[in-house]
């Protein structure tokens, strides 16, 4: 019998009710109404800090998550899942969720296209910009840092099936994950081709890119390139080539 | 010559039989060894090994795993069968010996972390079970890394002193006034479900005494609050219905609420792979425990301007943040959305696990029976202490229910717990 029996407030309800409906059994019964079976449904969990299709929040260090590519987007949970990534309410929500569903998860907000968010103009100084920009678009050879665009792609939007774009994030969420990936508490699957990059970054080299990246406007074509569209400078464990 | 020839030729056929039936005998064994080996992997999951001795991303029970206590950090054994760093030169009787005295092979004392408490109720064929199972594995090089407890606690002869007040070896005695079906529940939710570990009071010497079994008591370290499973005011669940029960227990969720919080691991690794009959008899055991009247009508519980204030500002954070899921009724759309009118876990004298679900939000486990759970929001970034606290005194008094009100302060002190 339904919880609210226990209630004489509801009993009494109930038996108004099933008076006024003429039901004289049915008084004392639960709701009859459903969850709606959607995955918008299953997924409001993740709406108060990611938006309610993955755009992004006001909140600086809450990622957008509509429109990376499903496969990083899967790395991701797994990894919070595992505490391999580690932010504890979203270790917490993940714990005990299987990886098929995690991947359910992924594609959806994967599928989802809401407009990117206005670009921020670069709080940082000229020379700052400067050095962000070459950071994205060259790289500094003789520190063993790549450009940006050699993996993120020539218009940052990502690469099917696991290398996020990098555009539509703020910059403080950007410099607190290249600080997470330098201080090692951020790590993927060997080779932890990212770990090996943000190693050589220092910490101007971080605030330049991350002020740099959340400044530049969306592309005419926001959407990760396709599987295989370039070659990777170098082995990464996230995406097997 | 004929009598010779026949007398041969039944030598023959004997023989011949005799090896037949020794090539036979062997997929047989075989076939025995598969079923005990089944059969083990299935007790394992009823013991819940898994949750313990296998850290995250790390090998199959090859243990590392850190286990926080109010006495330091513990960190779980490998009980793979690798000859050095695992279990496998333990023999069969060593492995018994161990679940049912909590005692290494050398003698040494185990720590009481590892629920001996209740595997000393498991049978020497079960154990036995187990340990074909546990041989079965791979073996994995893995050194057990070294417990870090505090002074006095590194002191494992401490545990001598522990067990004299709170272990009573002994396997499961069926009782005869109750069913099969009732017995064989009892045996899994004393024995190796482990259940009292969390759902009986720890107090500070890290027991648990008997005659609180199942009463209920905050998880040390993890604040979570156990509820008792004896008294139907909290999670004892004389008023359910065995369907109910077996939802829940199976597949984490169930008409009457859903599962949450450490309760979430147990179905995830455990639960949910047991066998239907096995769920209802711990239902049927679980059932029969539940005592005392379930909540009565709503009681004044708040009657201070402050409370009244509480209720005003709860309805509003209720009706705007909570009502498109639990209804304004509190009535839910269950199983999905818990019911919260007449829902034992929201009305228990303690309030802690209402007052973090409303912070950290949650999904129930994924499951066979549910494997895509939906989840509940956590509002620890867009309500106040304030507001927390006023809107989980609404739901603890609202619609006839009759929990007391909750303080800011109580809701401010849970942001602080830890998320894993």
């Amino acid at each position: 019998m339904a919880a609210l029996c226990h209630s004489r407030l509801w009993l009494f309800v109930g038996l108004f009710l099933s008076a006024l409906l003429g039901a004289g059994e049915a008084f004392c019964q639960t709701t009859t109404e459903k969850a709606p079976d959607t995955i918008e449904a299953r997924l409001l969990a993740c709406a108060p800090c990611h938006g309610a299709v993955g755009e992004g929040t006001t909140n600086a260090y809450f990622p957008r998550l509509a429109g990376k590519p499903a496969g990083y987007l899967t790395n991701q949970l797994v990894a919070f899942r595992n505490g391999r990534r580690r932010y504890p309410p979203m270790n917490y929500l993940l714990e005990y969720l299987p990886e098929e569903y995690l991947a359910v998860m992924a594609n959806y907000f994967a599928a989802q296209k809401p407009p990117l968010p206005a670009p921020v103009a670069p709080d940082v100084s000229q020379q700052m910009v400067k050095l962000g920009e070459r950071l994205i678009e060259q790289g500094d050879y003789n520190r063993g840092i790549p450009a940006c665009t050699s993996c993120h792609g020539p218009n940052l939007t990502g690469m099917e099936p696991a290398i996020p774009g990098l555009l539509g994030l703020r910059a403080s969420y950007i410099s607190g994950q290249l600080g997470a990936w330098r201080y090692g508490t951020r790590t993927a699957t060997a080779p932890d081709c990212m770990q090996i990059v943000a190693g050589h970054l220092t910490e101007d080299d971080v605030k330049a890119v991350a002020a740099v990246l959340a400044s530049r406007p969306a592309p005419a074509k926001p959407e990760p390139v396709a599987k295989g569209s370039f070659a990777l400078p170098f082995a990464c464990g996230s995406q097997p080539q | 010559m004929t009598r010779i020839a026949i007398l041969l030729g039944t030598c023959a056929m004997t023989l011949l039989a005799a090896l037949g039936a020794h090539a036979q005998n062997k997929p047989a064994d075989k076939a025995a060894d598969r079923a005990l080996v089944e059969k083990g992997a299935y007790l394992a999951r009823a013991g819940d090994c898994i949750a313990c001795h296998t850290k995250p991303e790390g090998e199959l029970f090859a243990g590392g795993r850190p286990m926080l206590t109010p006495f330091g950090t513990l960190f779980t054994s490998n009980i793979t069968p690798d000859n050095q760093t695992g279990i496998g030169k333990w023999s069969a009787d060593q492995f018994y010996s161990m679940m049912h005295t909590g005692r290494f092979p050398d003698g040494g004392l185990l720590y009481p972390a590892m629920p001996f408490g209740s595997y000393t109720k498991v049978t020497r064929q079960d154990s036995d079970a187990i340990y074909a199972f546990l041989r079965s594995i791979p073996a994995v090089k893995q050194p057990n890394r070294p417990h870090d407890l505090r002074f006095p606690y590194n002191n494992r002869s401490l545990v001598l002193g522990w067990r004299t007040l709170y272990f009573s070896e002994g396997e499961y005695k069926p009782d005869a006034k109750q069913s099969d079906e009732w017995n064989r529940g009892a045996y899994l939710v004393e024995g190796l479900g482990h259940c009292a570990m969390c759902h009986t009071a720890i107090n500070a010497l890290g027991g648990s005494s008997d005659s609180e079994a199942f009463q209920g008591g905050l998880i040390p370290m993890q604040n979570w609050y156990a509820p008792s499973l004896t008294s139907n005011k909290e999670a004892g669940l004389g008023e359910w219905s065995l369907q109910e029960i077996t939802d829940y227990l199976k597949t984490g969720i169930s008409a009457r609420g859903a599962v949450y919080g450490p309760m979430a691991e147990v179905v995830y690794n455990s639960l949910q792979y047991m066998t239907d009959a096995d769920i209802r008899a711990m239902a049927v055991y679980l059932k029969s425990l539940g005592q005392g009247s379930p909540p009565g009508a709503a009681r004044a519980t708040v009657t201070t301007s402050e409370g009244s204030l509480l209720l005003t500002l709860g309805k509003t954070i209720y009706d705007r943040e909570c009502a498109s899921c639990h209804g304004a009724q509190g009535l839910g759309k269950p199983p999905h959305y818990p019911p919260l009118a007449g829902n034992q876990s929201i009305q228990m004298s303690s309030a802690v696990n209402p007052i973090r679900m409303v912070l950290n939000g949650g999904f129930p486990p994924g499951t066979s029976g549910n494997p895509q759970p939906y989840g509940m929001p956590p509002f620890a970034q867009s309500l106040s202490d304030d507001e927390v606290a006023a809107v989980v005194t609404y739901i603890r008094t609202a619609w006839g229910n009759r929990g007391a009100a909750v303080s800011a302060r109580e809701a401010n002190a849970l942001r602080a717990s830890p998320l894993d």
